[in-house]
């Protein structure tokens, strides 16, 4: 009988363009379209200025994007992330103000976010709860830590700190880099060759794969599993330094619903929830794309502050949905 | 196995141990805790309080109990919460008699349609589209502030309407309404879903998705029909927080409700990946979430520092809750049982 | 055959889970160079022996002994780190990413710490090149066969110095020139000295390859035997034991009863019924009273086919009539509406509700046809539950009970009695038989022709063309995703005809 079992005809599937990266060229479209659109309503939209401050409003969202990204590759989540940039920011303004130097405050505030995420991982890991309730207990807890710690702003004015993130580059018409960029796309860099070219990051998305498949090739599922969380707290560490080096200050209510904005990020990159299947370079596309659509609603001036949340919410949808017809193509 | 294993082995074991210590722990910083009085014929007291405020929670966490039990979950519901206040006072705010029974009436019926459009929004993105519920209601929660900011035109509305008051802080039968409307909700729930087939479908529906076509169950209908549900509700709860303040505030109504609703589902024992539920569950869930947030206000601490307690207890529900720990608690008791019977032999 | 040294020693393994001695004191002993069968029946445990030797699971006691030393592995990756590795019957690798980083995930060439990715694909090259496999190495894993990803599973198995390798059912999904090209590896790897443990249903497969077997039966060592020492005969004797009498019944008992009469106007009729990508449009006729059995390869279209009948999968092609009237099954549940059910071929997946009780599982079809609002009365439920136990006899004989808990032939049955609660006109039956126990797969048979017998239609799949051949009035034989033709069952129809129509194409 075993004799007669048969060919599974092989599928057909045309490899001009390997449909991993359409997600990713979506947005970049999106992107262009945006920045065409832009250009021609307002004037002065697409320069250096307008550009570079894209890039410097939003720094800390590029590297919490990055290490979503991490996460939701192994199909998981992380909502802790904007409460530990608000506790990383007091902290750093907490120890400024205890009069220690930048060089062990620094380390220490990213440190942090390691530590939480480390919890998270754990929690995930060792005692199977689910990654969107192990992350929310971290997010209540990193609050209320923010709470204990400093109920009020607390000013940032060490000299060295001060330096740091004042320090930029200017060249050509307007065009700007400040050290805060610059950390956010050397992350951005080292997340990139961390997952391509890492045992770690191809373990990341053979998880993505499929857990149970992961684990019966032996490659180790516990410490990725962890250790994703544990870049995700990372980079939410670095992503608070970045925010106190923006602000200037630590507060508590800081990154309220920036969880959300990084998610939404990762979503509008091409990376899917189910785990698997993305690229960082896409969440930092998607990063830019909602900078993008707040500065068109500040271009256009009419328009009310609650519009930004609106249309990110529907281009949210018009990925998802357009992801899904592709990933419906697929199966059937 | 002897009954108190079997107690401590219950699914509701430790939340309902933690909802115990928080109760002891209030009683005895305040012994004036436990006391009710009869004022003007209503009921008084702090446990009354505390299930007032937990009424909406309740409301909201009964929805998402059944959205979570088909594999889904619903992000979006404290934006439902905000757009329910938003629509329902600024319905009774351009009424000619915002104090009138029909205007009030009018506004309710309203606020709690919209809320079922937006509801089947929900279930339409997950059942019709196939979307992943987290990111389909993500795209409400995301933009669902948004357009209640559009209803309230950005300002925080403000009216004077004593029966639309009534749903957020009146009495009936000396007890007050909105505990009234959560029992209520919580007993049609029940009998909805286990005199009905509802429960069994649902179920069936979040274990096995696919066998449960293939049986013929109209999943599609079903998945929709819980988004609706879920998103009513928190119109209802919506209405409510709108009427303890009688302002509708965009920005902050119902915010977290969602996280503090799936908190509560998860420490009543329904797991997130869908499947069986329990409402009973879901009920200790919201008691202890809400006498958590009762004692923090009772031992003087500042408030703000709420989510530390949530944190801690969140974690030690959980990891009691964890197959991890059971196990190895488990692999314990079969450790002492062995010694025990190996003892036994060696004295044979 | 000569006795090699030992590489793997298995003594006295027991493995408990709650309530279940899974194994019982079991030995092992697996040579260097020797391809060696475990055999048994479903629940023989010859998984959790696999799972104990790769640390999976920690025995409960017992020594595990591996080159002499005793060793306690952690885990599958610890396993292999020594030597042991283990290919699964669901291929577990990662179907998104390539190839090459199936096999060397874990073990790539790396150079200042970055996977050196030409130096990857050069190895992962050179070992599908030792097995005669050829695919881009670039080239994404889910893009293959099901065939092809176990030979890239057998590779990554031999990245690290491989002593031992555990072939678990790995042949269940491959048509003859892949099996025979598998089995062209073992040869290969044999000789090298790899000691192979492995694990197959098909007994032509386990005497063409094997030299010896070690024999389970319920979580019990039966013995080691010398394959070209043990008749056939015995070894079904050995695997089975008691229940060796079912094997008998199987011979003579479930067979067609008188074929269908002539002429009449058929129940059910599809015609020119296809869907892209999936079958090419095809005609059948069911009568009342009509096993039909469906013969083909695995992959032929068998599945599908079944699938466009019940609806499961939307034709895009072709029209459907029910009694002589076109009616339109767009999805199962309109299938149901007409009496049309489907019981797919993967119980788990597709069939059972695990966490359910079998009450609930049995009653379901029913419920959902009459809809959430109107529940079926208590008293009603408990008749028909009780009803398809008995006459079924689903052991252990508990409503309540979830039916995870039961074993695959109980299960199959859970699931048949949600079908025949439904009071099906047609029922398809997609591979209700395949991996269940013996005793259970004769009461299933047996179930079919009386079924048809009491004026059924059924439409019968297996992937076993004598069980096909058994049971049907006419068998439809398909071929890579075509009809190709239709036997009328009679005694003189014989396997060698269904083989040679599938082999060809043709009607002899």
């Amino acid at each position: 009988m075993g004799a007669l079992a048969g060919v599974r005809p092989r599928a057909v599937r045309s490899f001009r363009l390997d449909r991993r990266y359409l997600p990713v060229l979506g947005t970049l479209v999106v992107l262009v379209l945006m920045l065409a659109v832009g250009g021609g309503r307002y004037d002065g939209f697409v320069s250096g200025r307008v550009i570079s401050n894209l890039f410097l409003n939003n720094a800390h969202l590029v590297v919490l994007a990055v290490g979503m990204t991490f996460v939701i590759l192994t199909g998981g989540i992380d909502l802790s992330v904007g409460a530990v940039v608000a506790l990383s920011g007091i902290v750093a303004a907490v120890s400024f103000q205890a009069g220690l130097p930048a060089a062990v405050v620094i380390p220490l505030v990213v440190l942090v976010g390691s530590v939480i995420g480390l919890l998270v991982g754990v929690m995930v890991h060792v005692f199977g709860v689910q990654p969107f309730v192990a992350s929310l207990a971290a997010m209540f807890l990193a609050r209320g830590l923010c709470y204990v710690l400093a109920p009020e702003s607390v000013p940032i004015r060490d000299e060295s700190f001060v330096a740091l993130s004042s320090w930029s580059v200017q060249f050509g018409d307007g065009w700007r880099v400040t050290s805060a960029v610059v950390i956010a796309l050397v992350t951005l860099a080292v997340a990139v060759w961390v997952l391509q070219r890492t045992r770690f990051g191809r373990t990341v998305y053979a998880i993505g794969g499929g857990e149970q498949s992961a684990r019966l090739m032996g490659l180790p599922v516990a410490r990725t599993t962890v250790l994703v969380y544990v870049v995700s707290g990372t980079c939410a560490g670095i992503g608070g330094l970045l925010f106190a080096m923006y602000s200037r200050s630590g507060y508590s209510l800081t990154g309220v619903g920036m969880e959300l904005d990084a998610i939404a990020a990762v979503v509008i990159g091409g990376t899917l929830l189910t785990g698997g299947t993305g690229f960082v370079a896409g969440s930092l596309l998607g990063v830019l794309v909602l900078g993008l659509i707040q500065t068109i609603i500040t271009f256009e001036g009419t328009l009310s502050s609650w519009w930004t949340r609106i249309v990110i919410g529907a281009l949210v949808l018009v990925f998802v949905v357009l992801q899904r017809g592709l990933m419906g193509r697929r199966t059937t | 196995m002897t009954r108190v294993q079997a107690i401590v082995r219950h699914r509701l074991f430790w939340p309902v141990v933690a909802l115990v210590a928080l109760l002891v722990a209030n009683t005895i910083k305040n012994p004036t805790f436990v006391t009710l009085r009869v004022l003007d014929g209503h009921l008084f007291g702090a446990i009354i309080n505390l299930l007032r405020q937990g009424a909406p929670l309740l409301l909201v966490s009964l929805g998402m109990t059944l959205v979570i039990a088909t594999r889904g979950i619903d992000l979006s519901v404290g934006a439902v919460v905000a757009i329910a206040g938003a629509v329902g006072l600024a319905s009774v705010a351009g009424a000619p008699d915002p104090g009138s029974l029909g205007a009030v009436l009018t506004a309710f019926v309203l606020a709690l349609a919209v809320c079922v459009l937006a509801g089947m929004w929900n279930g339409f993105l997950v059942s019709v589209l196939g979307i992943q519920p987290i990111i389909a209601t993500l795209v409400l929660m995301t933009a669902g502030r948004g357009i209640a900011m559009l209803i309230t035109d950005g300002q925080i509305t403000t009216v004077t309407s004593a029966p639309y008051k009534a749903i957020g802080s009146g009495f009936w039968l000396g007890l007050p309404i909105p505990v009234l409307l959560a029992a209520a909700v919580m007993a049609a729930v029940a009998l909805l879903t286990r005199r009905t087939a509802l429960g069994l479908l649902v179920e069936s529906v979040g274990i096995n998705p696919e066998a449960s076509r293939i049986a013929g169950v109209g999943s599609r209908a079903i998945v929709w029909t819980v988004y609706v549900v879920c998103a009513l509700f928190a119109g209802l709860a919506g209405l409510m927080v709108s009427a303890d303040t009688m302002a509708a505030d965009a920005n902050n109504a119902g915010l977290f409700i969602e996280l503090d609703a799936i908190l509560a589902v998860v420490i009543g024992g329904t797991s997130l990946a869908g499947g069986k539920f329990s409402l009973s569950g879901t009920l200790v869930g919201v008691l202890v979430i809400t006498t958590l947030t009762v004692t923090v206000g009772m031992m003087s601490i500042s408030p703000s520092v709420t989510p530390l307690f949530k944190a801690v207890v969140v974690i030690a529900v959980c990891l009691a809750q964890s197959p991890a720990v059971r196990e190895r608690l488990a692999a314990r008791r079969r450790r002492a049982a062995s010694t025990a019977a190996a003892a036994a032999e060696v004295a044979a | 055959m000569h006795d090699n040294e030992a590489v793997v020693e298995l003594r006295g393994i027991t493995v408990e889970f709650p309530g279940v001695r899974a194994l019982d004191g079991v030995d092992l002993t697996l040579r260097r160079g020797e391809v060696h069968a475990l055999m048994g029946e479903n629940g023989a445990g010859k998984s959790t022996l696999i799972k104990a030797l790769t640390g999976v699971y920690t025995p409960t006691s017992g020594r595990v002994v591996v080159a002499g030393s005793p060793v306690a592995f952690t885990g599958p990756a610890d396993a292999q780190a020594s030597g042991v590795s283990t290919v699964y019957q669901e291929v577990n690798l990662a179907p998104n990413l390539t190839v090459a980083e199936n096999i060397m995930l874990g073990n790539e060439p790396r150079r200042f710490g970055a996977i050196d990715v030409r130096a990857m694909r050069r190895r992962a090259a050179e070992l599908l090149a030792r097995l005669d496999v050829h695919v881009d190495p670039a080239s994404s894993l889910g893009a293959h066969s099901l065939a092809v990803q176990q030979l890239v599973a057998i590779c990554r198995a031999l990245v690290v110095d491989c002593k031992v390798l555990v072939l678990d059912e790995p042949t269940s999904s491959l048509d003859a020139g892949e099996v025979e090209k598998l089995f062209t590896v073992m040869r290969t790897l044999r000789d090298d000295g790899v000691a192979i443990l492995f694990v197959s249903h098909f007994l032509e497969q386990i005497y063409a390859i094997s030299d010896r077997m070690t024999i389970l039966r319920n979580g019990r060592l039966v013995g080691e035997y010398r394959t070209a020492d043990l008749p056939r005969r015995e070894l079904v004797h050995l695997m089975i034991g008691s229940s060796f009498e079912d094997l008998e019944k199987l011979g003579d008992a479930p067979r067609r009863e008188q074929a269908a009469a002539d002429g009449a106007e058929p129940l059910f009729q599809a015609v020119a019924l296809g869907r892209k990508g999936s079958i090419r449009p095809f005609d059948l006729d069911v009568h009342a009273g009509e096993v039909v059995g469906l013969a083909g390869l695995l992959g032929s279209g068998r599945t599908e086919l079944s699938r466009l009948l019940t609806g499961t999968d939307r034709a895009d092609a072709g029209k459907v009539l029910l009694d002589g009237r076109p009616v339109r099954l767009a999805t199962p549940r309109a299938a149901l509406r007409r009496k049309i059910a489907y019981s797919s071929e993967d119980r788990k997946a597709e069939g059972l509700v695990g966490d359910l009780t079998v009450r609930e599982n049995i009653v379901l079809a029913l419920q959902a046809d009459r809809g959430w609002l109107r529940r079926l009365p208590a008293r009603t439920v408990d008749e028909i539950v009780d009803r398809y136990i008995a006459a079924l006899d689903i052991r252990p004989a508990n409503p309540a009970a979830l039916v995870r808990n039961l074993s695959g032939g109980n299960q199959q049955k859970v699931l048949l009695a949600r079908w025949l609660a439904t009071a099906p006109r047609l029922l398809v039956l997609d591979e209700p038989t395949r991996g269940i126990d013996v005793g259970a797969k004769a009461e299933i048979q047996r179930l079919v022709a009386q079924l048809a017998a009491d004026g059924m239609a059924v439409v019968f799949v297996s992937a076993e063309l004598e069980e096909v051949l058994r049971l049907s009035h006419r068998v439809a034989v398909l071929r890579d995703r075509v009809k190709v033709g239709e036997l009328v069952n009679s005694d003189d129809v014989h396997l060698g005809d269904v083989v040679d129509l599938i082999a060809s194409g043709e009607a002899s």
